[in-house]
């Protein structure tokens, strides 16, 4: 099912949660809306399962408006951050509730809500968890009970607050890998809040970034993390290095380091920063290029494949950090103290709308 | 009460007590010896003398003090009271603890505070606010009393000062507990496609069972105890409008103790049974 969200605003009190946002959803997407805590990406999904009003705007499945249907009428299936089992029921009743709860017409024959519920807990390997109480199971397992509980009524949306969010990075990881496989078998559109970059560029097909109720960028994994169009989420979606200055007749002067940027006009004189992202900082021990500065290596994190490597300015007071291959540090053969010549492979330069004109 | 409260700490602390807090065995006896001797005198010793006082006059005598007309009566009333107003102070207190806790409205704080009124309020001064509203001289009382349905000096007045007295109880009981439970598995519940009453009845129920009976239970023991409030609007009408305590109250004035003290005994096993039951629940509660 398609979701269409046009316009949405809420408000609490004074504090603008969603502030005027759309996006298209197409049938079967898995969607990460990604932003840091505040940023009214739960909200946002509340909104979309009508657990939460919204104060203006709309939002349409498959192009029918559903803003005024009740949340239980949606047909979605939401799954809480801290799972919200129910406690006094055992693993099976769980997952069997939204049948049972039906109306007698629809609601499947006893029969049938045991195979159904048989064939869930398998597919989330609690086949023989059934008798358990949710307090008896450890995190990652009623994890997976809340989405065989959500997915038991046969959703058209799933909705996930910070599913992983309360799970320690080994079965993050795990579930993470099971909730890709899961959605490209059941191929229902799934929207995920989550605060975790490395979570959203790994699972999404596409990324919302949202910051103080609004869109950031709406694009796949690789487009928003190799091109942000906005200072907020270059600095969200992974590591980077400042490079502040004034721009000047098109360039931007940082301590000995210049640059051209091609998008200034000449006239433009304000303050920008450039962006570069750990990996796109090449090092080298003779200076080779004009534009390269010098810098001192003060510490070498050289566990795993990459090997960070963090500097220090000799023009200007400022901390860099550098990533390389295994095989270009055993080339280089840095050590701590040395010095080197650092240069940009690629530099994005945001000016401030304030100070363009 | 105060003895249940004791033997739970106790056992608490034995379990938990880190060495540094082990006292002398001098002052670990000490101080079990005060708290002993303190609840023979005052819980012990009294409740041994109602019996004793009760019997004093051999079992007959305390048979036909609680069958005769007046006291019998004065039972059923008790009894009559209590099924009508429990039930009603459990549906309020449901529903006060369900909109304050699952809903966010202004005056929600006003609400709590006026739930609590109850236990500031003197219960005389509750009875008198109904002979005010309600009584001959009343705000009310004309209407009622031209439509031959008295309140003051009969059982609906009686019912209402019982009520006002325990509204807090079942409310009380269960808004700390639904706060603590917070909403989600409501929201679950209704995204799972069930409706209001479903949700109440299969989640918010189960969850609350055993605190909503500990409120009932509380609220039961208030309202066959009550004397200040219903005291003031009953008018003492012997075999009429006399619950137990106030009947208690008038065989004690009239200097026969021995009967006095057979109803009381009554009531005191009344008390000792809703014990029992309140320490069970609390049992279940903590092993669930």
């Amino acid at each position: 099912m398609s979701i269409t969200i046009q316009h949405v605003k809420k408000q609490f009190g004074d504090f603008k949660a969603v502030d005027d946002v759309s996006i298209d959803i197409e049938s079967g997407e898995l969607i990460a809306l990604l932003g840091p805590s505040g940023s009214g990406k739960t909200s946002l999904l509340r909104i979309i399962a009508g657990l939460e009003q919204l104060d203006e705007g709309a939002i349409l499945f498959d192009g029918e408006n559903i803003t005024e249907i009740h949340a239980k009428e949606r047909n979605i299936g939401f799954v809480f951050q801290h799972y919200a089992l129910f406690r006094h029921m055992t693993v099976f009743d769980n997952v069997a509730y939204g049948l049972k709860v039906r109306p007698r017409k629809t609601r499947p024959s006893k029969k049938e809500i045991k195979e159904k519920v048989t064939k869930l807990l398998s597919l989330v390997k609690l086949e023989h968890f059934g008798d358990r109480y949710p307090s008896q199971l450890s995190g990652g397992q009623r994890q997976r009970v809340a989405l065989a509980r959500a997915l038991a009524v046969e959703p058209k949306v799933l909705l996930l607050d910070e599913p992983f969010g309360a799970l320690d990075a080994k079965v993050r990881k795990d579930l993470r890998r099971w909730l890709r496989k899961m959605h490209n078998e059941f191929h229902v559109t799934s929207i995920f809040v989550t605060h975790d970059q490395e979570e959203a560029l790994d699972v999404a097909d596409r990324i919302v970034v949202m910051n103080k109720g609004r869109i950031e960028q709406v694009g796949p994994p690789e487009e928003v993390y190799d091109h942000p169009n906005s200072p907020f989420v270059y600095d969200f979606l992974g590591n980077v290095n400042l490079f502040k200055g004034r721009m000047q007749n098109g360039q931007l002067i940082n301590g000995n380091y210049t640059v051209t940027v091609p998008e200034a006009t000449a006239t433009s004189e304000a303050e920008a920063i450039g962006y570069v992202r750990p990996h796109d900082l090449h090092i080298e021990r003779q200076k080779s290029m004009e534009d390269a500065v010098s810098a001192t290596i003060i510490y070498v994190h050289a566990i795993g494949p990459i090997v960070q490597i963090e500097l220090h300015r000799d023009d200007i007071d400022e901390y860099l950090e550098a990533e390389l291959s295994k095989e270009q540090f055993k080339q280089l053969q840095l050590k701590r103290g040395e010095s080197v010549f650092i240069r940009p492979r690629q530099l994005k330069v945001f000016i401030p709308e304030d100070f363009s004109i | 009460m105060v003895l249940s409260i004791d033997q739970t700490d106790d056992k608490k602390k034995s379990k938990a007590a880190p060495t540094v807090l082990k006292e002398p065995k001098a002052v670990r006896i000490t101080l079990t010896t005060i708290s002993i001797a303190f609840l023979f005198i005052f819980l012990v010793m009294p409740l041994a003398v109602i019996f004793i006082s009760a019997l004093r006059k051999g079992f007959d005598v305390y048979v036909t003090s609680i069958t005769e007309a007046d006291a019998w009566s004065a039972i059923k009333l008790t009894l009559l009271v209590a099924v009508i107003a429990v039930p009603l102070n459990t549906l309020f207190g449901i529903l006060a603890a369900w909109c304050i806790t699952k809903f966010k409205f202004k005056g929600r704080n006003l609400l709590i505070t006026l739930i609590d009124l109850p236990f500031a309020v003197s219960p005389v001064i509750a009875g008198l606010v109904f002979i005010l509203v309600f009584g001959a001289q009343g705000l009310f009382g004309e209407w009622f009393l031209i439509h031959n349905f008295p309140i003051v000096f009969a059982l609906p007045g009686i019912l209402l000062a019982s009520l006002f007295v325990t509204v807090p109880f079942v409310a009380r009981e269960l808004i700390p507990l639904m706060q603590s439970q917070g909403t989600q598995e409501e929201e679950a519940s209704v995204s799972l496609g069930a409706n209001g009453f479903q949700t109440f009845w299969h989640v918010t129920l189960p969850n609350i069972k055993w605190g909503l009976l500990y409120g009932i239970i509380l609220c039961n023991a208030r309202v066959m105890g009550e004397f200040g409030a219903v005291s003031v609007v009953s008018g003492h009408v012997r075999g009429l409008t006399n619950t137990m305590p106030l009947h208690i109250e008038v065989l004690y004035n009239e200097y026969q103790f021995t009967a006095a003290f057979a109803v009381a005994s009554l009531m005191s096993l009344l008390a000792i049974l809703t014990i029992i039951i309140k320490n069970i629940i609390e049992w279940k509660t903590s092993h669930h």
